[in-house]
């Protein structure tokens, strides 16, 4: 099969290029795959992964353009010559590693935690198996980055905007019965950027390996947020 | 070499549960904890777990701490120690307690309490009726474990050092380890980390085997960095073969699917687990149950063209426990095997999956040597987690107990360093030479010139695993395999880098990946050999029998060498009465 490849070492290469690669291969593989055997030929290929199922999040990468985990996108599934590039909008390292420092960042400024203001009891907090599916589809993100650096508004606002994947889990924790932060979650996403630059492009919820919906996610916080201003 | 140097009271080395419930319990007591990690924390392979976390909660069938320890007595092959063992199943409740009030999306039953299934190994009133022990968030538990960990760690300000690959440990004169060299590896270039104490939680070896279902990270490199610094393996020989790793590729099906109702058919469609465990049938225990099924396609009983797997049957289960019970593992079934849980057989067979053995702990998480009167803790370093061996596994792991093992140590760990930090309230001084004897690990790499690729000698070393040290072993096999691994070894010194790049040069961090796997595969092979007799996931065709006359002791491995030393089994738990070992049925 044919691959073209986004090289670039900053320690020998002045700028980036694409490499052409053929490979002998199973299209029943997966990209994953595919890079660790052009790798076992040519060590210099620099990639993340580990898992090799989707649960990691590490091998996020764009394939013939959209975004994806290398280990779940099947070879038989796309066109070639199949390129591969890094995800897009985030400062390149090496090759199709990016520097995730920003995204990062934005995650934990949302407070991804349970926030509770009673006292501990001493047994679990109860919580309906009714309230608890309010988590399903939040909960299961892995952080990839496959949705953030699809989204138009994070690449113009990478600073400013949160992104899809922080907002998904600041709606995980609003969405807890259990969390006592509301009030608080919700100023902190007031004003023009960090939420409301969702401009309801829906590139996320295209790309999300999980089939998870950050769109729908910001829109909830949007609606919380109305409701609790009347 | 001068290099840059940071300071902490501790180092943590690895960001699964086991390393962030340590840095968790100690960010909150106020030391100052860095946690190194080679991967990004939520990329540790804890987000991979499955099925659950036992603890005696009791919220769907009637249960108790002390049924737990004798399940897990019982599962070890009476290998485990009793006091650990007792420590662990005693702490169960509270520690998944607090983890759900970490935040962990449990899944829920209809009274709101955390919803139990059963799992492998579990019984009531000490061997009776099947338990339902394992709390579960779907068949997303490890995932929900670790990301409420993280998240915990950024709200307790917990100091990271992400993409930081571990190279060696520092030790002084006097046997103290001080913390370790380590390399950034965006940049490539090494840093010094001193520490107090050193708390080593790099999760286990399943790279050591070609199909596996661990993640490409999990190449042991806290216990090769153990072996380094003169501290021995122990009980290495038992290795855990789940048994339905989906066949061929290695990707984990969980207990779970059984503990849900599914089961395993041969290509007579028999439901051969009655004939193997009668009671528990695909409920027994991981190592039985792998076991059975490598019989039924020895036997000529397995299925499709070549007959090499038996079938996993989920097709009999309602809709709704497959979509909310198990939606994970439906998900892994279609991705890679494109085909349906609800109405096809999926083929699975035993797959390298857990490493009992590793660096000899006590239940406080300091690491411990064997000195003419008992054992000596080694000062200033710690191990939890698959890493370190407490030993609560003993030869045979029960599902759910690695998820409770993690907190539950990682947790005593942190709150053991806080009292070392009281009474060891300086950084001693630093040993240039060790220092030196790091660097010089890295700068081997530099070598340059032709020589056999890095990729060749781990996947020989992958198959030769495999072949001779899999889930039946005997003396012919082990003595050829243990000559296999040490001419491999041999030929690492002729391995040569091609990259000789230092940003993010991933080629650079899997040749000392594979130093360190060799260097576990020769434990591993060693102390397999020696062992005459089956116990657990140790099975001998040539020792068919387990022989606590001769054998009822665990197995050390010395690197220099490659001596074995032996020491007792804690036959005597903290408060109740020992388990004596007894026959083991399911």
């Amino acid at each position: 099969m044919k691959f073209r490849i986004h090289r670039f070492n900053p320690e020998t290469d002045a700028k980036p290029y694409m490499q052409d690669v053929e490979l002998d291969i199973e299209p029943s593989k997966m990209v994953r795959d595919a890079l660790i055997r052009i790798k076992a030929k040519d060590e210099t290929l620099a990639f993340r992964h580990s898992c090799g199922e989707g649960v990691c999040g590490s091998d996020a990468i764009n394939v013939n353009g959209t975004n994806a985990l290398g280990c779940l996108t099947r070879l038989s599934s796309l066109q070639e010559p199949i390129e591969i590039r890094p995800v897009p909008g985030m400062p390149i390292i090496r090759d199709l590693i990016v520097d995730m420092e920003q995204f990062y960042h934005h995650y934990r400024a949302v407070k991804p935690y349970l926030i509770r203001h009673d006292p501990e009891p001493e047994v679990e907090y109860r919580q309906t198996p009714q309230q608890r599916d309010k988590l399903d589809g939040l909960y299961e993100c892995i952080l990839c980055g496959c949705c953030s650096t699809s989204c138009p508004s994070f690449w113009w606002n990478p600073d400013k905007f949160r992104g899809p994947a922080a907002l998904l889990q600041a709606w995980r924790f609003l969405a807890d019965s259990r969390d006592q932060a509301t009030d608080e979650r919700l100023r902190e996403l007031d004003g023009p950027y960090r939420l409301f630059r969702c401009h309801t492009i829906m590139n996320c919820v295209t790309v999300c390996p999980k089939g998870l919906n950050p769109t729908k996610a910001i829109n909830e916080i949007k609606k919380l947020m109305l409701k609790e201003m009347i | 070499m001068k290099i840059p140097k940071r300071k902490f009271d501790v180092l943590v080395i690895g960001a699964g549960g086991g390393g962030l419930r340590g840095s968790l319990q100690l960010a909150q007591a106020e030391a100052s904890v860095a946690v190194v990690s080679k991967v990004f924390p939520t990329r540790s392979h804890t987000v991979a777990a499955q099925g659950g976390m036992n603890a005696a909660l009791a919220n769907v069938l009637p249960d108790n701490w002390h049924w737990h320890m004798y399940d897990t007595v019982k599962g070890s092959d009476y290998l485990g120690d009793q006091d650990a063992i007792e420590y662990m199943c005693r702490a169960a409740s509270k520690i998944v307690i607090e983890m759900e009030h970490f935040g962990v999306p449990f899944s829920r039953l209809e009274n709101g309490k955390i919803y139990q299934r059963p799992f492998g190994g579990q019984s009531q009133n000490f061997g009776g009726d099947q338990a339902a022990r394992t709390c579960a968030a779907a068949d997303r538990t490890g995932h929900a474990i670790l990301h409420s960990l993280y998240q915990q760690n950024i709200r307790a300000k917990t100091h990271f050092f992400d993409e930081f690959f571990a190279i060696d440990l520092i030790k002084d004169d006097e046997g103290f380890i001080l913390g370790a060299v380590v390399l950034e590896i965006e940049t490539g270039e090494p840093m010094l980390i001193e520490a107090k104490t050193t708390l080593l939680a790099t999760g286990g070896a399943g790279q050591l085997f070609r199909t596996n279902t661990n993640a490409h990270i999990n190449t042991g490199d806290g216990l090769a960095m153990a072996l380094r610094a003169g501290v021995p393996l122990q009980d290495m020989e038992f290795f855990q073969f789940h048994p339905t790793g989906i066949a061929g590729k290695g990707m984990l099906i969980s207990e779970a699917a059984r503990g849900e109702g599914g089961y395993l058919v041969n290509k007579d469609g028999e439901r051969f687990m009655e004939r193997y465990a009668p009671h528990a049938k695909d409920l027994a225990s991981r190592d039985v149950v792998s076991r059975s099924i490598s019989i039924e396609v020895l036997e000529g009983r397995g299925c499709g063209p070549s007959g090499d797997y038996v079938h996993l049957k989920l097709d009999h289960l309602k809709r709704e426990v497959l979509d909310k019970k198990l939606p994970a593992i439906c998900e892994s079934i279609r991705t890679f095997l494109g085909v349906e849980p609800a109405t096809d057989l999926i083929p699975v067979y035993p797959t390298a999956h857990y490493t009992m053995g590793g660096i000899p702990t006590n239940r406080h998480g300091q690491v411990v040597v064997p000195v003419s009167t008992g054992e000596e803790p080694i000062p200033g370093l710690y191990a939890v987690g698959e890493c370190a061996c407490v030993s609560v596994h003993g030869a045979n792991r029960l599902g759910g107990n690695s998820l409770l093992d993690i907190v539950v140590f990682g947790r005593a760990a942190g709150n053991d360093i806080v009292n070392f930090l009281q009474e060891n309230r300086y950084h001693r001084p630093m040993s240039e030479e060790s220092v030196e004897s790091a660097l010089g690990r890295l700068a081997r790499w530099d070598q340059k010139g032709k020589g056999e690729p890095v990729d060749t000698i781990r996947r020989e070393l992958q198959a030769v695993m495999e072949k001779y040290c899999g889930v039946f072993r005997n003396e012919d096999i082990l003595s050829e395999g243990l000559g296999k691994v040490l001419e491999i070894e041999q030929r690492m010194s002729q391995v040569r880098l091609q990259d000789h790049s230092r940003i993010f040069n991933t080629a650079r961090i899997e040749a000392m990946e594979l130093e360190n796997l060799i260097d576990i595969a020769v434990a591993t092979v060693t102390s397999a050999l020696a062992r005459k007799e089956s116990r657990g996931a140790h099975s001998r065709t040539d020792y068919p029998d387990r022989d606590d006359q001769n054998w009822l002791k665990h197995t050390l491995y010395y690197k220099d060498t490659r001596r074995l030393d032996y020491k007792p089994v804690k036959l005597k738990p903290i408060t109740v009465e020992s388990f004596p070992p007894k026959e083991r049925v399911y």
